[in-house]
């Protein structure tokens, strides 16, 4: 089965070794992501900036309920449908985003905690692709 | 802003009307306004109307009569009937017309809201990947503030408790049972720490109000509320906000905080001055952090007002009077109204069962929605 991206232009690979795809501004450097072509902070021009695969977790919760699908592509069978983590991570002095966590245990996720980008399956498209999304998962 | 005069308020009551629509109720809560205000519907001069799921509000002119005046449509997601209000009021402010309406009107499907990631400036990705939801942006919120500022989830259960028991004495509220703290902090976790009976739920209802010149409101009415400000304001570049996939740290005011303090500031009135407030209480932690984010305490100051009753109706800070969005859902056109309603009729002394005592002056509402968007209504006799 091949791994195919859900977004092209938001990851490197599909790989082992991802990187997110994020711009930073020519004038104020500003990074944001995923890359847009102008800087919200000052209206500046962008080159696309490779993120730190690894940051620190500001927040999390739970999304303990199937999202309304569409948009949502994973599975929403109530029976099959599988709790996940989203928090958002900070990967540098001024930068955070938003992303799924592979863990959804209360237990197992805190404020601060190291965090690393991995990439996790999501559905398997029309032509019996793979497509997978990106997590970050708990790093030591 | 000293000019404006709120003379009629109107509400449809809020919850599940199967076979009416949402206009119907619109026009219900029009007549209602206008008879409150004793104003007949050709005596409007201008009007406002916020919906979300109606296209054309303005289409309320085939029950109440088609006049020709300027009626706009309006739709600024939670904030819309704040948005409309400030719209109308300005109308009478800038002296362009003597008598204005706003009214919200609104019928949602019984699920969590749902549209398309790309119509918010977010990539198709963040919707398909399970990101587009508004309810997990408050958990994750109410998370961090929790642990920043050492408040237990036990608060958030009073805060469910007190709104439902509000609600309970509304006869206009959707959800009018009880709830005990026990019952709410043992149904499910949707978004962690929030739990099901902690968030509000989208229903349908509609709201209206007649505005009018201060100097004209005598007129009227011999208890006219008067406007004092009314302030929308949208995020800035580092606000931590509903719908997002990145932000820039540190994390700064958002836009609750800056309609606040200018809303505040237009109408020279401190937080200690506010008698009876309306907070947006999507779920049970918006309301604990929208208590300081508006400046009626100290981040970390909740826990304590909270165990000690001082946001319940007879307390000195009582919040949500009527049940708040947790008992009255959240028809997303009418929900601010509905604020501006439950003010105006504590102002007046005529809010029955849960009327606030001591006869109460000053009112405070307070709206907030994706993408990070608030509005602020300030009133007094």
């Amino acid at each position: 089965m091949a791994r195919v991206p859900i977004a092209e232009g938001l990851f490197t690979g599909p790989d082992d070794d991802p990187r997110l795809i994020g711009s930073a501004c020519g004038a104020c450097d500003l990074v944001v992501f995923p890359a847009q072509t102008h800087c919200p902070g000052c209206g500046g021009t962008t080159a696309e900036r490779l993120l730190e695969p690894r940051g620190s977790l500001y927040t999390w919760t739970t999304q303990s309920f199937p999202p309304v699908a569409p948009p949502y592509v994973g599975d929403t069978d109530p029976a099959a449908f599988e709790p996940f983590g989203v928090g958002w991570v900070q990967l540098s002095d001024t930068l955070m985003i938003e992303s799924r966590l592979t863990v959804s245990d209360p237990e197992q996720l805190d404020f601060g905690m190291p965090v690393e980008l991995v990439l996790v399956p999501l559905t398997v498209d029309d032509d019996g692709n793979e497509v997978v999304s990106f997590a970050f998962r708990p790093a030591s | 802003m000293d000019d404006v005069a709120i003379i009629g308020v109107g509400l449809h009551p809020f919850g599940r009307f199967p076979g009416k629509s949402a206009v119907e109720m619109g026009a219900d809560a029009i007549r209602l306004a206008l008879a409150d205000a004793g104003v007949e519907w050709r005596d409007i001069q201008v009007a406002f109307g916020g919906s979300y799921e109606v296209d054309n509000p303005d289409s309320v002119v085939t029950y109440l009569g088609p006049t020709g005046i300027p009626f706009t449509n309006v739709y600024n997601g939670c904030a819309t009937g704040a948005s409309s209000l400030d719209m109308a009021a300005k109308m009478v402010s800038f002296g362009a017309y003597d008598l204005a309406l706003a009214v919200g009107m609104d019928k949602h499907p019984a699920r969590a809201f749902s549209a398309d990631s790309v119509e918010y400036a977010l990539p198709a990705w963040y919707g398909e990947t399970g990101h587009f939801l508004t309810t997990k942006y408050f958990g994750m919120k109410i998370n961090r503030y929790l642990h920043d500022h050492d408040i237990s989830q036990e608060t958030l259960a009073r805060v469910g408790a007190k709104n439902f028991r509000n609600g309970s004495l509304n006869p206009n509220a959707f959800r009018r049972q009880p709830l005990t703290e026990e019952q709410i902090l043992e149904s499910r976790v949707l978004n962690y720490p929030l739990r099901q009976f902690m968030f509000c739920a989208p229903d349908e209802g509609a709201a209206a109000v007649v505005l009018c010149r201060a100097d004209q409101a005598h007129r009227y009415t011999s208890t006219p509320v008067h406007l004092r400000s009314t302030v929308v304001r949208t995020r800035q570049l580092g606000a931590f906000e509903v719908h997002g996939t990145w932000a820039t740290l540190p994390v700064v005011d958002g836009p609750t905080v800056q309609a606040s303090r200018a809303a505040f500031e237009l109408a020279g009135i401190g937080p200690d001055e506010v008698d009876v407030i309306q907070l947006q209480d999507t779920e049970a932690g918006a309301e604990v952090i929208h208590m300081a984010e508006t400046g009626f305490c100290a981040h970390g100051e909740q826990e304590q007002l909270v165990a000690e009753g001082a946001t319940e109706i007879g307390g000195r800070l009582p919040v949500n009077t009527d049940g708040g969005l947790m008992a009255n859902g959240e028809p997303v056109g009418a929900s601010g109204l509905r604020q501006i309603h439950e003010l105006t009729q504590q102002l007046r002394g005529r809010a029955g069962e849960r009327q606030v005592p001591g006869g109460p002056k000053v009112g405070f509402a307070q709206l907030y929605g994706a993408p990070g968007t608030s509005g602020v209504t300030i009133v007094s006799l």
